[in-house]
């Protein structure tokens, strides 16, 4: 009889926690949607070509953030992804032993890192030392390019796309370096038999083998990025403008919200903010699941 | 490769070699040199003010001494309370996706906790926010611990999950041949076989929701007083770094660098003691 309402108070439970689960992720989409209606009614699918967010003449476009979140989220996997494939190749081809898993653990520890503490180092080292040595470099050589031209200011979309740079490689590298030991030890063998240099072997065996996977590494570390609040934040100057220059401040859909929310006055205002954040989830909802897929897929074959 | 190996070529090769490889090892130390850059920087700031004073006194008008006593106490209660209810539900959900009996609702699950998992935690604390906030019509630490719940749940599921999924198959066969109820074999023989894996998923879950800033800005909102009030707002760490990193006084912003070297250390140490409770768990 005791065992009896044990079993059932145990199927409960796990049924429960699971319903939840599913329910939040429900929740998470329909409440975003039912909060953005009122922007939707007003902007239609022009939320996400308007230009302007004014919020004294109550207009409201989504345009800037967009193009702030996939600047700096671009230029963050471009770096994020040589930098991290690079590494794990070196980590999983070159080094063996102790050496091998304290330099793969100190780029995991990376991770571990709170956003708010980038934040911090971003405003207070980053940001300083790309106003005075950095940025004045960079113009100088590279100046020619609208990219590289304009008001020195530290903070801008430069700050925040490499502030993303280091907070999303531990996920490549550490990606990267699972797939690329997943690779097969027979294929590898095989390409040294037949005379293939540690390279050749790398690029002709290894890498088309790891290749969904490391496109997945990729997408995933995409995803990170684009949903990243805090420290981004902090160093890319919020000022909701489309601009060449990477030096300029610009915002994203994350920073909007965490910087407008709570002084959101009328109820398009903050229904604008809803359908931000309804494109923010859908955006790492697509890259997300498309890079768990990828990665899924590799780790079955192997 | 197909045309045989010529010295010429071979030379060539193994320079290519070479140059491509020492790139890669390039790459590797510029990989490791923020955390170096970060961490250091972090301990030179924070230590020297790294005192019994910033443990006890709260938030003080600039130029009085002052310390985050009050965003410590209200960090511990608002990730005390969202541990009260993820580590319940996330375990539960984590048993259902690796035990469950239907192949389809455990794929599905198991899709929804990584997608769950990988949404933005600003976007959870909008969640937070209608469910929590709006209903009880105000702020409160309550509402931060819900969106820090929300976001440790899927965690701990996958963690979970995979700890029961490491667990050998004969365990379970074993404890049904003698007669154990299917929750019996959770409960007393998978679980317990896998709680080394799955300490570590909460440990992971925790240290992760004591770094997060973005879902409390409008749910915690924080406070510059001592409160213990789940139903009013409530400071907490990172939120009190934020705004002292954004103050233009001198004395904020040190504390905010000792907050940061307090929040490092734990994220750092919970980490390390995660993974060596994942290797015993191996031996």
């Amino acid at each position: 009889m005791w065992h009896r309402i044990a079993e059932q108070i145990t199927q409960t439970w796990v049924r429960v926690s699971l319903l939840v689960m599913l329910a939040l992720l429900a929740a998470l989409l329909i409440m975003l949607i039912g909060q953005s209606m009122d922007a939707f009614h007003a902007f239609s699918w022009k939320f996400l070509v308007i230009s302007t967010w004014d919020p004294v003449h109550r207009i409201f476009g989504a345009l800037p953030f967009l193009y702030g979140t996939v600047v700096t989220s671009l230029f963050a996997i471009v770096n994020a992804g040589i930098i991290g494939v690079g590494s794990s190749i070196f980590l999983v081809y070159v080094l063996r032993g102790t050496l091998r898993n304290v330099l793969g653990l100190f780029i995991e520890l990376l991770a571990a890192i709170p956003s708010v503490v980038y934040g911090l180092w971003g405003i207070y080292v980053l940001a300083p030392w790309l106003q005075r040595t950095g940025e004045p470099f960079l113009h100088k050589y590279l100046g020619f390019l609208p990219l590289f031209s304009g008001t020195m200011l530290g903070v801008g979309f430069l700050a925040g796309g490499l502030i993303l740079t280091i907070m999303i490689l531990p996920t490549i590298t550490a990606i990267s370096r699972d797939v690329l030991q997943a690779v097969p030890t027979d294929l590898i063998e095989g390409a040294y038999a037949i005379g293939a240099t540690r390279v050749e072997s790398i690029r002709y065996v290894g890498f088309p083998f790891a290749r969904s996977g490391i496109i997945g590494a990729l997408m995933l570390g995409f995803g990170r990025a684009v949903g990243e609040t805090i420290a981004v934040t902090m160093v890319i100057g919020n000022r909701p403008q489309i601009v060449a220059s990477l030096f300029a401040p610009g915002y994203t859909m994350a920073s909007v919200i965490a910087n407008e929310f709570t002084e959101a006055t009328n109820p398009l205002y903050t229904s604008s903010l809803y359908e931000v954040g309804l494109i923010l989830l859908l955006t790492t909802v697509i890259f997300y699941g498309g890079a768990r897929f990828l990665v899924w897929r590799m780790s079955r074959t192997a | 490769m197909s045309q045989g190996i010529r010295e010429k070529h071979l030379g060539l090769r193994k320079a290519k070699n070479g140059l491509f490889l020492s790139v890669a090892g390039l790459l590797l130390l510029i990989a490791v040199l923020p955390l170096f850059l970060i961490v250091g920087y972090v301990i030179q700031q924070g230590l020297p003010d790294l005192n019994t004073q910033f443990f006890t006194l709260p938030t003080e008008p600039t130029g009085m001494p002052g310390g985050m006593g009050n965003a410590i106490l209200g960090s511990l209660e608002i990730i005390g309370f969202a541990t009260l209810f993820s580590l319940p539900l996330g375990i539960g959900a984590g048993i259902y996706i690796s035990e469950g009996r239907i192949g389809w609702i455990k794929s599905v699950s198991r899709f929804a906790a990584d997608v769950l998992s990988g949404v933005p935690s600003i976007v959870v604390g909008l969640l937070a926010y209608v469910l929590v906030v709006r209903p009880m019509g105000g702020f409160s630490g309550f509402s931060g611990s819900v969106a820090l719940a929300i976001l440790m749940i899927p965690i701990i599921a996958r963690q979970t999950e995979q700890a029961l999924r490491s667990v050998p198959s004969s365990i379970r066969e074993g404890a049904l041949a003698l007669g154990a109820r299917r929750t019996q074999v959770w409960l007393k023989f998978v679980l317990p076989s896998a709680a080394g894996a799955v300490i570590t998923g909460f440990i992971l879950a925790f240290s992760r929701a004591l770094g997060e800033t973005a879902p409390l800005l409008f749910t915690a909102f924080g406070n510059e007083f001592w409160s213990t009030n789940m139903m009013q707002p409530l400071a907490a760490i990172p939120l009190q770094i934020f705004v002292y990193a954004l103050s233009p006084y001198s004395d904020w912003q040190k504390e905010a660098w000792t907050g940061a070297l307090i929040l490092v250390i734990l994220a750092l140490s919970m980490n390390l003691v995660s993974r060596v409770v994942e290797r015993r768990r191996f031996r």
